[in-house]
């Protein structure tokens, strides 16, 4: 087993004539945490909806798990390994919270196509446990998520990872919507996950909260990767900097 | 601190924000519209609305008048089955009155007896060759009539991507018409003793609670109703987790069509004949149940149990328009005012819950 969980090679997509990503060389370790920095359009979503199967990439290589992948849709993806918190929380706001995380992968009882028995007994004490271990406190697990605040939802969506064995955990801005209490929660759990050695992947816009929880930073400018940075040589005006175009990564010289 | 505690990570569980399920509520309102008309009895009547004041029966109830409140809304309660599990995907089937008059007439027609007192059944369809069938023919054309129906439904809303609406009301007056078309108009009588054997009695109320209970248990504790109420909830998310949500929605509307057919078979043994006409705005009394019953028309929130009290409550308020010698125009305007009422209901209940989140 190899110690590189991801890698992408010349990793491209072009919407029309718009290069929204181009040549994109990006490794991560197992058990690493890697933030993605950068300004809005910088590419930092298209490069994550390239390795989640939401979009088809134009041109590169993705390496999974020590295999080369081409996820039709985000679903293959999940079934690879690859569990992503979006933006917008794809949860189903009537269900509880087991029901949410086991969507469309339930735990049955009795199989019987369309009509087969819920395992609910299974599916809730799975539920417990992933959230045990993420350290995630939702007051209720049979409440609806409707009764839930944002900061709750967004456990939710996270506990996700940790309730199914993931290999990489893929998160989109997932504190952007919440107040301090609720960002501090988020952030325990994330710390949690680098307790337990998960790989994962960050895109935040948020520079403290980058440098309190992740091992290297990546920064993208205008579509292409400026700079890779571990977080010990380098400090917040620095990043500013590469995100801003005032300085370009010695090894990317000439590639923005 | 709130004793009973089901908290996960050392947090506990506030007590006051559990929630209260929204079927009390209904019953509720079915316990306050009983004791209304009970008021009014004692007013105006001088005598109980549900309660056996003339010592006519063993019970402390007036049974007659129970058994008609159930067996009035039993028929349009079996379409209400299906229409709440479509309300609760999301999506609306103005179509089951139709299609309870087209199905009524073709299953009709073949539960047709040869002879009536001696003579040649004079209302006869087919030729003899396809009279005295075996009830199971009957039954079986009238499923596959509805399942038919109901599988159009859902394959123009979740292939063709039509607005459940537009589609459902498309079928609406194409069932209609078939209706009419079978027989050019004409009423359809005479069925075997056996198919009259469905309907008789308190049959309906039995067939709609063994169909309730079954439809309970499956929209609870299977993937079809999970996934039926995931679909309602967020489309999107559903999908997302890997649903195949146009295939789900095909089911759903094709159950809905089966019940609407088991309706027309129940409604026509009970009435011994069939008419193109009948079924006319059952699907609106069948969508004033569900949402009287706390089906939310945004989809993902509802239960089959709060659209059987919805159906009771339809129920006693008939009866009791009845029961206080009102005409039936006023019952036919008060049943506008409820339909409305119901949906102003659930509209105010929606954007408390947009409020609260």
């Amino acid at each position: 087993m190899s110690d590189t969980i991801l890698e992408t090679r010349d990793l491209t997509k072009h919407y029309g004539g718009v290069h929204a990503l181009e040549g994109a060389d990006f490794v991560l370790k197992r058990g690493e945490h890697v933030a993605i920095m950068g300004d809005n359009g910088a590419g930092k979503s298209t490069f994550v909806r390239q390795i989640t199967g939401v979009e088809q990439r134009t041109r590169g290589d993705i390496i999974f798990d020590g295999k080369p992948v081409h996820f039709a849709g985000p679903l293959e993806a999940r079934e690879a390994g690859i569990e992503t918190v979006f933006q917008t929380l794809a949860l189903a706001d009537d269900l509880d919270v087991p029901d949410n995380l086991f969507l469309g992968r339930e735990k049955l009882r009795f199989k019987l196509g369309p009509f087969s028995i819920l395992d609910y007994k299974g599916m809730r004490e799975a539920t417990l446990a992933g959230l045990e271990k993420t350290a995630v406190k939702i007051p209720n697990i049979r409440n609806t998520i409707r009764n839930m605040s944002g900061g709750q939802r967004q456990c939710v969506a996270i506990a996700r990872t940790a309730t199914f064995a993931s290999k990489l955990t893929i998160m989109d801005e997932p504190t952007a919507a919440l107040g301090v209490q609720e960002t501090a929660q988020v952030e325990n759990i994330i710390r949690t996950l680098k307790e337990q050695g998960e790989s994962l992947i960050l895109v935040s816009h948020n520079m403290r909260q980058v440098f309190d929880l992740v091992d290297r930073i990546v920064v993208f400018r205008r579509g292409r990767i400026v700079a890779n940075l571990m977080k010990e040589d380098t400090d917040g005006q620095d990043v500013v900097a590469y995100i801003t175009g005032a300085k370009t990564g010695a090894e990317y010289e000439g590639a923005a | 601190m709130a004793e009973a505690s089901h908290g996960t990570g050392g947090l506990t569980f506030d007590k006051t924000k559990r929630q209260w399920p929204n079927e009390m509520n209904v019953f509720g309102a079915l316990i306050l519209i009983v004791a209304i008309f009970e008021g009014l009895g004692a007013l105006i009547m001088g005598q109980s609305f549900l309660f056996d004041s003339n010592d006519r029966f063993d019970s402390i109830f007036n049974e007659a008048r129970l058994k008609i409140i159930i067996l009035q809304v039993a028929i349009i309660g079996i379409i209400a089955l299906g229409v709440t599990q479509v309300i609760i995907s999301g999506g609306i089937d103005l179509s089951s009155g139709s299609v309870v008059g087209a199905t009524a007439m073709i299953a009709m027609s073949f539960a047709q007896v040869a002879e009536v007192n001696g003579n040649p059944n004079p209302k006869a369809v087919f030729g003899p060759a396809w009279m005295d069938l075996p009830i199971l023919v009957p039954i079986m054309v009238g499923l596959l009539c509805g399942i038919f129906a109901g599988m159009i439904n859902g394959l123009f809303v979740a292939y063709a991507r039509i607005p459940p609406f537009i589609a459902t009301l498309g079928m609406m007056v194409s069932a209609r018409g078939v209706a009419k078309w079978w027989t050019s108009g004409q009423p359809i009588s005479f069925p075997t003793e056996s198919y009259a054997a469905i309907g008789k009695g308190m049959m309906p109320v039995i067939i709609f609670v063994v169909l309730a209970v079954l439809f309970h248990l499956v929209m609870k504790y299977t993937l079809y109703g999970k996934h039926t109420y995931a679909i309602g909830s967020n489309e999107d998310a559903a999908r997302m987790s890997g649903i195949n949500v146009a295939r789900h929605k095909v089911l759903v509307y094709t159950i809905a069509g089966m019940l609407a057919g088991v309706s027309a078979i129940v409604l026509t043994s009970k009435n011994l004949t069939a008419q193109s006409g009948m079924g006319i705005i059952y699907e609106l009394d069948a969508i004033a149940m569900a949402v009287i019953g706390g089906v939310s028309l945004a989809g993902g929130r509802g239960s089959i149990i709060g659209t059987v009290i919805g159906a009771l409550i339809f129920g006693v308020i008939i009866s009791g328009f009845t029961f206080l010698r009102l005409d039936a125009f006023y019952q036919e305007m008060v049943k506008g005012g409820i339909i409305v009422g119901a949906v102003v209901l659930d509209q105010w209940r929606q954007q408390r819950a947009a409020r609260r989140a």
